[in-house]
C-alpha cells in the first residue's frame, strides 16, 4: 500500500489547502503531514483544513494505525514518527532543524518503514528541514517531489532539497494535485 | 516494509537486556532507532554488529549508550495550561493532606520537578510536601540535582511560568551566574532525587500526585500498560495522574479505575 507524507513550512497552509481540496474523501492512500506550527496544544489548523476538505483531516495521536482515508497532521511541539509495524509515535525529543515537528523525523522513520511504498512531497518553507529527509526517502526506493521554488511562496525549503539532488521531480502544485489524484488513482484502477 | 532491521534490533536489545540488566524491548522502536543511528555517528561505530560487540564488552561506552537511550528533553513550566489546571483543579485537593507525597516520574534533567515546587511554594504548600523525583538516567538526575540551568532557556521560562498563573517574578527563583541560573536551594529541602527504572522496579510508595509527562510515549502499549498499572498501585484512593498532553490511558486495562479530571490536560483520579 502506497503511503503519502508532505512537509511544509512558512506558507504551508495554502500550499496543503491547494493539494488536500482535490481529494476525495474515499481517497485511498493515507497521508502524513508535518507543518511548522506553533507549540500551543490545540487543533486549529486540522479544523481550518477540515472546512474545506472532504477527506478527514486529524492530529494524529500516539500508537495510533495509519490507515486510509485519512489525513495525519503533526501535533504542535512532537515529532511524529512512523513505526515499522505502520503505526504511528510522538516524541518529545529535541528540536530538529530548529523544528518539533520536524519534517526530517516524519520523512526517515517513513522511509525506513515503507521503503518503495512511499511518496514524498516538500513544499514552501523558509528552512532546510525536511531536505534530508526527502534525500532518505529516495535512497529508500520512494518517489519524491519538491515544490517548484519559482512557484513556492517561500523557496527555501524545496531549493534545500533540490541541491542535495533529492527531487525526483519539481512540480508546481497543479502538477503534483494531477500526480496525487490522476496518476496515483489511474495506477490503482490499472493494478485491479 | 523493511524488516532487516527489526529483527536486528530486536536481537541487539535482547542481548543488552541480558548482559546489563536493562530492558529497552518494550519502547518504541521509531525512537530508539533514531537514538540508535545518532550514538552510532556520534561515536563513530560502523552500524548494529560492532555497536553489539563493543555495548556488551565496554562497560562505560555502555553507561554513556543508556544516557542516550534514555535522555528526554523537557521545560520549566512547559505546557502551562496545564500548569493553570493543577493550581485550579488539584492543589485545593491535596491541601486537605497532612502530608501531600508526589511522585514525580521521568524527571529528566529536573526542570518539572523545580516547576512543580515553585507552584507548590506559592500555593502555601510546599513545606508539607515530599516530592520524589526519579529517572533511569543518572547523568539527568545530577543535574537536576544541581538546580542549575542555561541561562539562554529563561526567557521561554518565564513566559511559560506567567501563563503558568505564576505570582511573582519568575526571577525571584534563581540567582544569574554567567552563562548559568542557579535555582533556590530552599526549592530543594522538601525534593529527593532518586534512580528508578519504571520497566523494571516495583512501587515504593503511596502518593496523592503521580505526574509523568511525555514518558510513555516512548514505550509500547504492553509496557505503557504495566507502568501504568504500577501507578495505579502507588496512587492513594482518589490520588491525581497527570500525563503529557498527547498520552491517554488508552492502553491499560486500569482505564475505567480512573475518573477525568481534565480531559484536556489529562489529569485523572484513581477512583476509590
Amino acid at each position: 500500500m502506497l503511503v503519502i507524507v508532505i512537509g511544509t513550512s512558512a506558507g504551508g497552509l495554502s500550499a496543503l489547502s491547494t493539494l488536500l481540496e482535490a481529494l476525495p474523501a474515499s481517497y485511498p492512500f493515507p497521508i502524513l503531514v508535518v507543518q511548522h506550527r506553533g507549540k500551543e496544544p490545540r487543533e486549529l489548523l486540522e479544523q481550518v483544513l477540515q472546512e474545506k476538505c472532504l477527506l478527514w483531516i486529524k492530529q494524529a495521536d500516539e500508537k495510533e494505525e495509519i490507515l486510509a482515508p485519512a489525513v495525519y497532521i503533526a501535533p504542535p511541539d512532537y515529532h511524529l514518527l512512523v513505526e515499522l509495524d505502520g503505526s504511528l509515535s510522538l516524541s518529545s525529543e529535541k528540536h530538529v532543524n530548529y523544528s518539533r515537528p520536524s519534517i526530517d523525523v516524519l520523512f526517515e522513520t517513513a522511509a525506513a518503514a515503507y521503503g518503495e511504498n512511499l511518496s514524498g512531497i516538500l513544499l514552501t518553507g523558509s528552512n532546510a528541514d525536511g531536505a534530508r529527509g526527502l534525500e532518505s526517502i529516495r535512497k529508500k526506493g520512494g518517489f519524491t517531489i519538491a515544490q517548484d521554488p519559482k512557484e513556492a511562496q517561500y523557496p527555501v525549503m524545496p531549493e534545500a532539497a533540490i541541491a542535495l539532488g533529492a527531487a525526483q521531480q519539481i512540480w508546481t502544485l497543479a502538477e503534483i494535485k494531477t500526480y496525487l489524484t490522476e496518476t496515483l488513482l489511474n495506477e490503482l484502477h490499472e493494478e485491479k | 516494509m523493511t524488516t532487516e532491521e527489526k529483527p536486528e534490533l530486536k536481537q541487539f536489545l535482547d542481548a543488552v537486556h541480558q548482559v546489563h540488566g536493562y530492558d529497552f524491548t518494550d519502547y518504541s522502536e521509531a525512537s530508539i532507532q533514531r537514538r540508535i543511528n545518532h550514538f552510532l555517528l556520534l561515536k563513530k561505530i560502523d552500524g548494529m554488529e560492532e555497536l553489539k560487540k563493543l555495548v556488551l564488552k565496554d562497560e562505560k561506552l555502555f553507561e554513556e549508550f543508556v544516557q542516550e537511550l534514555s535522555v528526554t528533553v523537557t521545560e520549566m513550566f512547559r505546557d502551562p495550561t496545564f500548569y493553570l489546571s493543577l493550581r485550579r483543579q488539584v492543589v485545593s485537593q491535596l491541601a486537605t493532606y497532612p502530608v501531600i507525597k508526589i511522585w514525580i516520574a521521568g524527571c529528566a534533567t529536573g526542570e518539572e520537578v523545580y516547576s512543580v515546587a515553585i507552584l507548590l511554594r506559592e500555593e502555601g504548600l510546599l513545606q508539607r510536601s515530599i516530592i520524589y523525583a526519579t529517572d533511569i538516567n543518572q547523568k539527568s538526575l545530577s543535574h537536576a540535582r544541581e538546580g542549575v540551568f542555561d541561562i539562554d532557556h529563561m526567557k521561554t521560562y518565564t513566559v511559560n511560568y506567567q501563563k503558568a498563573g505564576g505570582k511573582t517574578a519568575f526571577s525571584d527563583y534563581y540567582t544569574a551566574n554567567y552563562n548559568a541560573v542557579i535555582f533556590d536551594q530552599s526549592l530543594r529541602q522538601n525534593i529527593v532525587f532518586s534512580p528508578h527504572n519504571l520497566s523494571v522496579d516495583k512501587s515504593f510508595n503511596e502518593f496523592q500526585l503521580i505526574i509523568c509527562r511525555n514518558v510513555l510515549i516512548y514505550f509500547n502499549q504492553r509496557l505503557q500498560n504495566k507502568v501504568l498499572n504500577l501507578f495505579y498501585e502507588s496512587l492513594c484512593p482518589f490520588g491525581f495522574l497527570a500525563l503529557g498532553n498527547k498520552e491517554s490511558l488508552l492502553f491499560t486495562d486500569k482505564r475505567n479505575s480512573f475518573e477525568d479530571i481534565d480531559k484536556k490536560e489529562k489529569i485523572y483520579k484513581r477512583l476509590g
